[in-house]
């Protein structure tokens, strides 16, 4: 706590506060608000009522209308803080409302005879209240606990097989001698130009000449060779001192054995930077699970959200809590993990 | 053990040629040095040996048996490289265990040998660390002990000490000798550092630009170098050479007449030759005639002996040992006298002259 409160207080020289101290920190609050706003705005609104959602000015706390029972009324009712014509201010609860005027009574008095107000001179009271039931009924119904098991499912697979597959083809283009490996390198790094868009047709149609709709390896498989991931890993290997991989060969070790027992324990900063990379992208994948997985027994994640925005009317509260169980797994990857992909990027050049 | 028999090894990088028709003999057991100035190829010689370059022309023999295109996991050699070549993720003993675990050895064979070398090497206190946690002398023991567990046919060291400091590097080379000493393995040791060449070796090899100059005992190359190259690369400060014409005297003159110095007899007049003298082998004349007169420009006292830089009168520079209570100092004129015995004597193309 200490280290946070003399980090938020450094300044450029030691005691005094200057100009550009100032401009620096209103840069970086300015950077906070841009980057954490829109995921609190988030958060806070997926525990807001579907009322509260759709109020207009929009609330930043989830508010919503304080109500109180009282007795001689079946349902709960709504406090409202009333202007009486006499000058004074009382809370009232409101019996009921029609057209302009509203009948209200004491709470504390039940007893004595209502009240009626004409709806400008009362003022909801309202009070921070969060609709956790925006998290507990998609729960319930939706089948967030199985859409979240195809998603861990294929994150998980296709994140061991990129790496595996991908830390394989970086071998054998920075350490392994064969001819034509630069035209090698160079046809992975072509195929980083072309945009998925382009080729979905197609691979869609070997997905399902192979029968793989609508099982979790047409998501797994097609992405599993990146080149963004090959080329990572093949520069991160070439900094591996060359006399290693010599002492190695000397050593009497295969070539598989330089690549498990040297190579691989070397280039975990890298891996590690692919894995999290993966990761987010396998998570967050949308536009091809939505092509090849039609039922919603293997539907991911994202795809299950899809199911809450529907053509005439959308479940916004629904939708944005989910969004928000969403997006935990990967943030909590990112907290934990921050640390080697500072690392990994800065040492694999990579920006 | 075993012999490695090198013939007419050539190699190329693309138009650079590296290696021109080396022809090389190494006894089993011998200690042999491969020495030279940077880019001489002695460390490419080095590589094309264990296997980690091919050769574009010529054969390697190991042992008799051709091996010229063997990968190096078969030639059965062992490398010590001038960076350790430590695998920094794993312990010491595993650094050392690798080959073995590679050669399928029984995994108690492996622990015995890494015992035993761990022992010899001194290493046994620290099997369990990493590289790393390990200071330069240590991680040089490693990388030496990681050699001679596997036994190997041949021993190859590129370079190995010139990472360590200057003390380090002279108790390790003294450690390399007793190991050679101890295992008898063949070895072939690369350095450009002549004391290490003239300390270990049995035979040095000198290299210059590809090519072998000399191959001998260290004195032998000392005492009697074949050539203006070896002369100047053996020895340290180097050999002094004057370079003139024989006179009808029989005597040497230098270009512009400035200096004659004597010559043995039997050499053709208006030959040129090139003269070559250690610095010990220039003695202060004393009372006898002087053969020429040094300048004395710089005076370096060194605690067990002074070097004294100076220019004859035609300008060439010369170096001579003196004792340290020599008063000599700067700008002194010097009658100085060569060892008659102690010539060397070039002819134009930089051959020795052999009487």
């Amino acid at each position: 706590m200490n280290r946070v409160a003399s980090l938020l207080r450094q300044t450029r020289r030691p005691g005094r506060l200057g100009w550009t101290d100032i401009l620096s920190y209103a840069y970086l609050a300015l950077g906070v608000v841009l980057m954490f706003g829109p995921v609190l705005w988030l958060v806070l609104s997926s525990l807001k009522t579907p009322a509260a959602l759709l109020e207009f000015p929009p609330s930043f706390l989830p508010l919503t209308q304080k109500t109180i029972s009282v007795p001689g009324h079946a349902q709960p009712l709504e406090l409202h803080r009333v202007r009486l014509p006499d000058g004074s201010v009382k809370e009232l609860a409101q019996v009921r409302r029609i057209g302009i005027q509203a009948t209200m009574i004491d709470p504390a008095n039940p007893a004595a005879p209502a009240i009626r107000v004409p709806i400008e001179a009362r003022e909801p009271i309202r009070e921070v209240a969060f609709a956790w039931s925006n998290y507990t009924e998609p729960l319930k119904q939706f089948a967030f606990g199985r859409y979240f098991a195809n998603s861990l499912v294929v994150t998980i697979a296709a994140t061991i097989i990129t790496l595996l597959i991908n830390s394989m083809a970086a071998y054998a283009l920075a350490i392994y001698e064969f001819r034509g490996k630069n035209a090698a390198l160079l046809m992975v790094i072509g195929t980083l130009m072309i945009p998925i868009t382009i080729v979905l047709v197609p691979v869609f149609l070997v997905v399902t000449q192979l029968g793989l709709n609508n099982s979790l390896w047409a998501v797994i498989l097609p992405g599993a060779a990146t080149p963004t991931g090959v080329f990572l890993l093949r520069q991160y290997m070439l900094t591996l001192p060359r006399d290693l991989i010599e002492a190695a060969r000397m050593d009497k070790a295969s070539e598989w054995q330089i690549y498990s027992r040297i190579v691989m324990p070397l280039t975990l900063p890298a891996l590690a930077v692919l894995a999290i990379f993966s990761i987010m992208w396998r998570w967050n994948e949308f536009l091809w699970p939505l092509a090849v997985l039609t039922k919603s027994e293997v539907y991911t994640l994202q795809i299950g959200l899809n199911a809450f925005q529907g053509e005439l009317q959308t479940q916004w509260h629904y939708l944005l809590a989910m969004t928000v169980m969403t997006l935990a797994p990967v943030a909590l990857v990112f907290v934990f993990l921050q640390r080697f992909i500072t690392t990994g990027i800065a040492n694999t050049g990579m920006k | 053990m075993a012999g490695l028999v090198l013939k007419g090894i050539g190699k190329s990088f693309g138009p650079v040629e590296v290696l021109r028709g080396i022809d090389l003999d190494v006894a089993d057991g011998e200690f042999v040095v491969f020495v030279g100035p940077s880019g001489c190829g002695k460390s490419t010689l080095l590589r094309v040996i264990a296997g980690l370059e091919e050769v574009t022309s010529g054969t390697i023999l190991i042992d008799g048996q051709d091996v010229t295109t063997e990968r190096a996991a078969e030639r059965g050699l062992a490398m010590v490289f001038q960076s350790y070549a430590l695998y920094p993720h794993m312990s010491v003993y595993r650094n050392i265990a690798f080959a073995l675990e590679n050669m399928r050895l029984p995994p108690a064979e492996i622990e015995a040998r890494v015992r035993r070398a761990a022992t010899m090497l001194r290493l046994t206190d620290y099997l369990d660390r990493k590289p790393g946690a390990l200071s330069g002398g240590q991680r040089q023991r490693v990388a030496i002990g990681r050699a001679v567990v596997r036994d190997p046919k041949i021993f190859l060291f590129d370079e190995p000490l010139s990472n360590l400091d200057a003390e380090l590097r002279v108790a390790t080379r003294k450690e390399l000798a007793g190991l050679h000493a101890e295992i008898g393995g063949t070895m072939i040791y690369v350095t450009h550092d002549q004391v290490e060449a003239m300390t270990l070796a049995n035979r040095i090899v000198v290299l210059n630009k590809g090519r072998i100059e000399q191959v001998g005992t260290p004195l032998e190359l000392y005492n009697r170098p074949a050539n203006l190259f070896v002369a100047g690369f053996i020895g340290s400060p180097r050999m002094n050479f004057i370079r003139g014409q024989v006179t009808p005297e029989g005597r040497l003159v230098t270009p512009d007449g400035k200096v004659t110095l004597p010559l043995p007899a039997g050499h053709a007049p208006g030959a040129e030759i090139t003269l070559g003298i250690r610095p010990e082998h220039v003695l202060p004349a004393g009372g006898e005639a002087p053969d020429a007169i040094l300048t004395v420009d710089l005076v370096e006292k060194l605690g067990s002996e002074a070097y004294l830089y100076g220019t004859l009168a035609d300008g060439t520079a010369l170096t001579l040992r003196s004792p340290l209570e020599d008063p000599a100092r700067r700008g002194d004129s010097l009658p100085i006298r060569f060892e008659r015995q102690r010539l060397h004597l070039f002819d134009a193309a930089g051959l020795a002259i052999r009487p």
